[in-house]
Parts: structure tokens; C-alpha cells; sequence
């Protein structure tokens, strides 16, 4: 690996997407860590160590006005609002543990001192309170800025729905992706995105959809068969998958607003894992109605197919750079062992990215700049068994391996804000779905019943 | 003149009635003669064919002249003439009499019925086609990550194409399969490939497409599930199935 030339400064104009000051000298500083370090692991370094501190945000428990009935929904609402705050890679929570004795549930409840001096050290408040009123579930939430007293309030929201665990859910997600936008640099949050997978716990392989924290997981399809790589489309109306029917392997699309699959057209061979364009307008996916697994494009319908890659593949997986919407990465077996390529998204100037190994399931970041992909660097007979997450960057070709624990790694898949990875692991003893940050930390489970592969994560 | 011409014509008109009178004898008729006797009833009977196997039928024709009354024995009385479909299941003596004033006349004609062959005995249970093909069809195995029939593989898939053209009724699927180790969907596309090099290697030894079928499993469908290299081996084919 080329470890001599460290990588080009990143300029930090307010649309980039990592423009919160944060988040970007971290990655910045884990590219010049890698490039100046000469030892064999690749560790992501990242955290206070560095210099380099999140905004610290204290999230006391919203508190419940009088009704007992809202306790339980005040616990859905704060347990998840403290798990979108916490994962979020924009703020770091402050520990329960040095919260004072007073919590607050209304503004003039706030005892400024108690909070922007140690222990509790927060420069940021987050509090409200929750109750039912007349039927309905009421939640009010503030943000505050507690270095400034004159002058605090940075949010002020309420909302309201029917008394129930879903919408408690919903509120605070809501909630906590208003504060995100805020303390983000203006990127939306993505705690109302949804991640579609594969689950077998039904007995098949069926396409599943889930919240992005793991809660809420619901089946789509119920074909019966084996249904692979979904993927859904940019306005997340419609879920294109691969599935095994009489006449082989199949593109099929899922429509949400019918709760069905429609039809789509039958290609021949064997039609695997379909990709979305930016703009939703065409589909890339792999066939082999040619003789030999290439990368097609066809548009959203299936019609004007078009054959992108010729060499003796097989050439599967694709991905295009949502960014720009004119190129598409993917895997081949050209050369031998799989490698990553990526090309202009007529097929043309197809250039090699990966240099060694086992590289496949690319999947492109949100700021066109990284791929991520699963990556054996050595492999063959007898070499350990496991695939890690690894980032390259596009330019400079230069990588980072973001996951240490073991186990198959496969199947990365960006989240709309750039700040998450979700992947599919068998570090626990089978193939589970797990979320981390995109520099490999807050790596944590998301589900836990039968196999669950291929996560792939909403547009928005 | 005219006087001479009257007696003239008188003499000759009474010439005439003497001649004629005269050449009349007037002789007795001569009796009838004895009416012929009546002609004797002829008779002809035959059957075409004159050998059948025992459940066909033959067609049997007779012809009578100065006959009344004609008759076959087993079918009774017929038409002087006609014909008649018969399928006697043994030999068969057709034996005709046609009576008339004339007399009788007795006509045969014999059929000769064979019996029908034994039936063949029941054929002695044997192998099906189903059970040949899974003892004699042989899986095609693959080196790590390829798609090549190498080595040892190719006199399989010769030994294989050889069973198949001898039994040209028979269809089949390949499947292709990886081991557990590689992606789902790079292996997908890597079992595709499998099956396409056995089908190639079949049709390149006479064996026509039509009669194959491909299908990649990637490794959806996995032949056993240990992590170790003779497990891993196992899963490495293009798997025959038999169509049925």
C-alpha cells in the first residue's frame, strides 16, 4: 500500500458535507495518522486523544406532567431520543452520572450553573417534559445553549399525535434530527431514514424494512423463494431486489405505495443486485443474458437496456456516485479474485481501484469522495476467514479498515448524512445487520432474530 | 280388249287362289316339343383372405345362378348373390347350398384362423432412468474463486456428456454452486459462470443445448455447512439435476 504521500487538505466551504469543524479535522487527522504511520494495522484514530472534542450535550429524561399513563410512552420517548443524540457523530452526551439532583422540565426550571460548569461541563441542554392531554400525547423539548444565559433558547418545539409507542418514537426522532440540523453544520439528521434488508427468520430469504435504530422491523415481500439485494429508489417509493422465480434470478421491484410487488421486465440469465441512479431514472444491475455476468443499465421501467461492461467478468454489484450521478463503481472477477472498478456511467475510462485480495460490494458515500466496500487484502486457501469494512478515498486511492472484531464483513451502505456506516456481520455466530460510525466507532447491533443480510440504507 | 284384259286378270286372281289354295297343306301341327329340363343351380362361395389371426375379419362373397333358395350354413338363408364381413375366432368350413327347380348345388369355402401370438411376457423390473442417471452422472467440481473444468473434471464431464448421449430422452438442469466464504452476490454471479462452463464442455461433446437448462445458487443452497476446506470443496460444483 502507497503510505508516502499524505493526502491533499480537504478545503472546508460551508456545502461540503463535512463542514461541521468536528467531524472533519477527524477524518482529516485519521488520513494523516494512517499516512504517516508505518505500522501494519490500519486503526482508525479518533476522540478526545486527537485534540479535537464533540459538542458536549446534556440530555436529562423529559419529564411527565401528572398522568401516569405517559409513563411508559415518556420512557419510548427518551430512550430514543437519547439513542439518535448518542449516534448521531455530532454531539457526545454527557453521562447521566454528572447530571445534577434537579432536572429540568420547563424553562425557568434551568439552572444554568448546574450545567456549563464541571462535572456535568455541557454546552449544550436538552430538556422538556411530556404529557396527555385530552387524548393526545404532547411533547414540549428546548435546546439551550448554557454558556449563554442572556439569550439561550437555540430551539423551542412541541408536538403532538395520538398517545401511542409508535408516535412517542417518531417525536422524538423528529426532535432529535432538529437539534442534529442545528448543531450539524445544516445537515439534515437521519433519524426518521429507514434500512431495508434481507431476513430468512420467516423460513426464506424475504425483503424486511426497518427505523435506522433497529426498532420497528416489518416484512415486505412474502414470495416464498429467495429475495436478495434490495435496494431502494431515491424518493422511496419503490424497493428493486433480486429474487430466484421459475425462470431464474429475476429484477423485481416492490411498490410501498401499493405494499406489493409490480411487474418488471424479465431479462434472461441471471439478473442480480440492482442500483439506483441519483435521480432514480435508471437502474445498473448485473445479468448474464449475454452469456456472461456484466453490468447493464436500463431505465426505471426496465426499457432501453444497455450493456456497460464487456471483459470476462463476472461484473456484479454496482453502484452509482450519487453525488454526481455519472459514474458507477463495481466488483469483478476479471483479473481473478473480485476487485473493486469503478467507470463513467456509459461504461467507458473503467479504472481498477484495489490492488490486492478479495475487494467486493462497493457503495459510494453521499459526498461522491469515498467508497466503501468489504475487503480481504490477503487472501487464498488457508488464509483466515475474515472481511472487513474498509474506506477508500477516490482520489488518492489511499483506505482505511474501519472494522477489528472479527467475523464476515460485508455489505456496507452509507446513511444520507455521510456520518454512518451499516454493514452485515457474523461476528456474534451469524449474519446480523450492525450500524457504526463512518470512522469505525459506536459499532453496535441492530438485529438479533434469524439471518439478517444486505442492509441498505434510504435517501433521506 | 278390255274383255281380254277381265278374263285375263280373272284367271290369273283365280290361278293364284288354286295356288295358294292348293299350296297350303293342311298338314296336322306337329306337337310341342318336351320343354329342356330346368337348369341346375350353380354355386360359388369364397373368403378373402383365407387366413386371418384369430379377432380380424375376412369377407366372404358367393355367387348362385338358377337358384331359389340359397343358404350358408351358420348365417342362414342370403341373396343368391352377395357378400358378407365374418370374423370367425376358429377355423371355419363356409358351406353353401343353393336349391333351385334344376336342383342343388353345394359350394365351400374354408377360413383358417391362427391364433394370436402369445402376449410377451412382462419385461423383468428394471433400473429407471432416474435411478441411472444419479448413479452414473457425476458432479463437476471447481478450484477456489474459478469457473474452469481442469484436471480430473474434464473426463468427468466426458464421462457425463457420453451418458447423456446415450440416452437422448433425458434433460437436465446444472446448478452452480459456491462455498460459504465468498459474497452473496459475487458468488452469484461466480455459480452462473459454473454452470455455463459444464454446459459449454456438454454441448462442445455433441450434447444439444436444448437438452440443458442453468441455474446459479451462488451459495444459497449449500451441500453441508462446516468451515473447513473439505467442506468448502463439496460446495464448489455445477451440480446435475435430473428434468423430469
Amino acid at each position: 500500500m502507497d503510505r508516502s504521500a499524505p493526502p491533499h487538505a480537504h478545503s472546508r466551504p460551508s456545502s461540503h458535507i463535512f463542514s461541521i469543524p468536528a467531524f472533519a479535522v477527524a477524518l482529516i487527522f485519521v488520513f494523516c495518522v494512517l499516512s504517516a504511520s508505518l505500522l501494519a494495522q490500519d486503526w482508525v484514530k479518533t476522540g478526545t486523544s486527537l485534540g479535537v472534542e464533540k459538542i458536549r450535550l446534556a440530555v436529562p429524561d423529559f419529564k411527565a406532567v401528572s398522568d401516569p399513563q405517559t409513563a411508559p410512552l415518556l420512557k419510548t420517548f427518551n430512550d430514543t431520543f437519547w439513542n439518535d443524540l448518542d449516534n448521531s457523530g455530532v454531539v457526545e452526551l454527557v453521562s447521566k452520572s454528572f447530571y445534577p439532583l434537579q432536572l429540568p422540565g420547563q424553562p425557568p426550571e434551568v439552572n444554568f450553573l448546574a450545567w456549563n460548569a464541571p462535572p456535568p461541563n455541557a454546552a449544550m441542554l436538552a430538556f422538556g417534559n411530556a404529557a396527555i392531554v385530552s387524548g393526545k400525547l404532547t411533547v414540549q423539548g428546548w435546546l439551550y445553549d448554557v454558556k449563554n444565559i442572556q439569550s439561550p433558547q437555540i430551539l423551542g418545539k412541541q408536538y403532538s399525535d395520538v398517545p401511542s409507542d409508535a408516535a412517542a418514537r417518531v417525536m422524538a426522532h423528529k426532535f432529535a434530527d432538529e437539534i442534529i440540523f442545528r448543531l450539524g453544520g445544516g445537515i439534515p439528521g437521519i433519524a426518521e431514514s429507514q434500512i431495508y434488508f434481507v431476513s430468512d427468520r420467516t423460513g426464506h430469504k424475504e425483503i424486511w424494512v426497518m427505523d435506522y435504530d433497529g426498532s420497528n422491523q416489518r416484512q415486505l415481500t412474502h414470495l416464498g423463494s429467495i429475495s436478495l439485494s434490495p435496494r431502494v429508489s431515491p424518493d422511496g417509493s419503490r424497493v428493486a431486489f433480486s429474487s430466484l422465480t421459475k425462470t431464474g434470478w429475476e429484477i423485481m421491484m416492490y411498490s410501498a405505495d401499493l405494499n406489493r410487488t409490480v411487474s418488471f421486465p424479465h431479462f434472461g440469465g441471471t439478473n442480480l443486485s440492482p442500483a439506483w441512479s441519483a435521480d432514480g431514472a435508471k437502474l445498473a444491475f448485473s445479468s448474464s443474458r449475454g452469456g456472461d455476468p456484466a453490468i447493464y443499465v436500463s431505465d426505471a421501467a426496465g426499457a432501453g437496456l444497455q450493456r456497460l461492461t464487456t471483459s470476462r467478468g463476472p461484473d456484479v454489484s454496482p453502484v452509482w456516485n450519487r453525488k454526481t450521478n455519472s459514474q458507477i463503481a463495481f466488483a469483478s472477477g476479471r483479473s481473478g479474485l473480485p476487485q473493486i472498478y469503478t467507470m463513467e456511467a456509459d461504461g467507458t475510462n473503467q479504472q481498477r481501484m484495489t490492488d490486492q485480495g478479495y475487494a467486493v460490494s462497493p457503495n459510494w458515500a453521499p459526498n461522491g469522495q469515498f467508497l466503501a466496500m468489504a475487503w480481504v487484502r490477503k487472501y487464498g486457501p488457508g488464509e483466515p476467514g475474515s472481511r472487513d469494512i474498509y474506506l477508500m478515498d477516490i482520489a488518492s486511492k489511499q483506505f482505511v479498515q474501519l472494522t477489528h472484531d472479527g467475523g464476515r464483513n460485508d455489505s456496507p451502505s452509507w446513511s444520507p448524512d455521510g456520518r454512518h456506516i451499516v454493514f452485515e456481520s457474523s461476528r456474534s455466530g451469524k449474519e446480523e445487520i450492525w450500524m457504526m460510525l463512518a470512522d469505525g466507532t459506536k459499532v453496535q447491533q441492530l438485529t438479533f432474530a434469524g439471518r439478517n443480510t444486505q442492509p441498505n440504507w434510504s435517501w433521506k | 280388249m278390255q274383255q281380254r284384259m277381265k278374263w285375263f286378270t280373272l284367271a290369273v286372281i283365280l290361278g293364284a287362289m288354286m295356288m295358294t289354295a292348293g299350296c297350303k297343306k293342311k298338314v296336322a301341327p306337329a306337337p310341342p316339343p318336351p320343354p329342356p329340363p330346368a337348369p341346375s343351380p350353380t354355386a360359388s362361395i369364397a373368403v378373402t383372405p383365407n387366413t386371418i389371426q384369430a379377432g380380424q375379419s375376412a369377407s366372404l362373397t358367393w355367387q348362385t345362378t338358377n337358384a331359389t333358395d340359397v343358404s350358408i350354413d351358420g348365417i342362414g338363408a342370403v341373396q343368391a348373390n352377395g357378400s358378407q364381413t365374418v370374423s370367425p375366432t376358429d377355423s371355419t368350413t363356409y358351406h353353401l347350398t343353393a336349391k333351385g327347380a334344376g336342383g342343388s348345388q353345394e359350394a365351400t369355402a374354408r377360413i383358417t384362423v391362427t391364433q394370436a401370438p402369445p402376449p410377451p411376457p412382462p419385461p423383468a423390473p428394471s433400473v429407471s432412468d432416474e435411478d441411472l442417471f444419479s448413479q452414473s452422472v457425476k458432479d463437476v467440481y471447481f478450484e477456489y474463486d474459478k469457473a474452469e473444468i481442469s484436471g480430473a473434471q474434464l473426463s468427468t464431464v466426458q464421462a457425463d456428456a457420453a451418458f447423456l448421449n446415450q440416452h437422448q430422452n433425458i434433460n437436465i438442469t446444472i446448478e452452480g454452486h459456491c462455498d460459504e466464504r465468498g459474497s452473496t452476490e459475487y458468488n452469484l454471479g461466480l455459480g452462473d459462470q459454473r454452470a455455463s462452463a459444464v454446459k459449454t464442455a456438454l454441448t462442445a461433446a455433441g450434447i444439444s443445448a436444448s437438452r440443458i437448462k442453468t441455474i446459479s445458487y451462488g451459495k444459497e443452497k449449500p451441500f453441508c455447512s462446516e468451515s473447513n476446506e473439505s467442506c468448502w470443496q463439496q460446495n464448489r460444483r455445477g451440480h446435475f439435476v435430473y428434468q423430469k
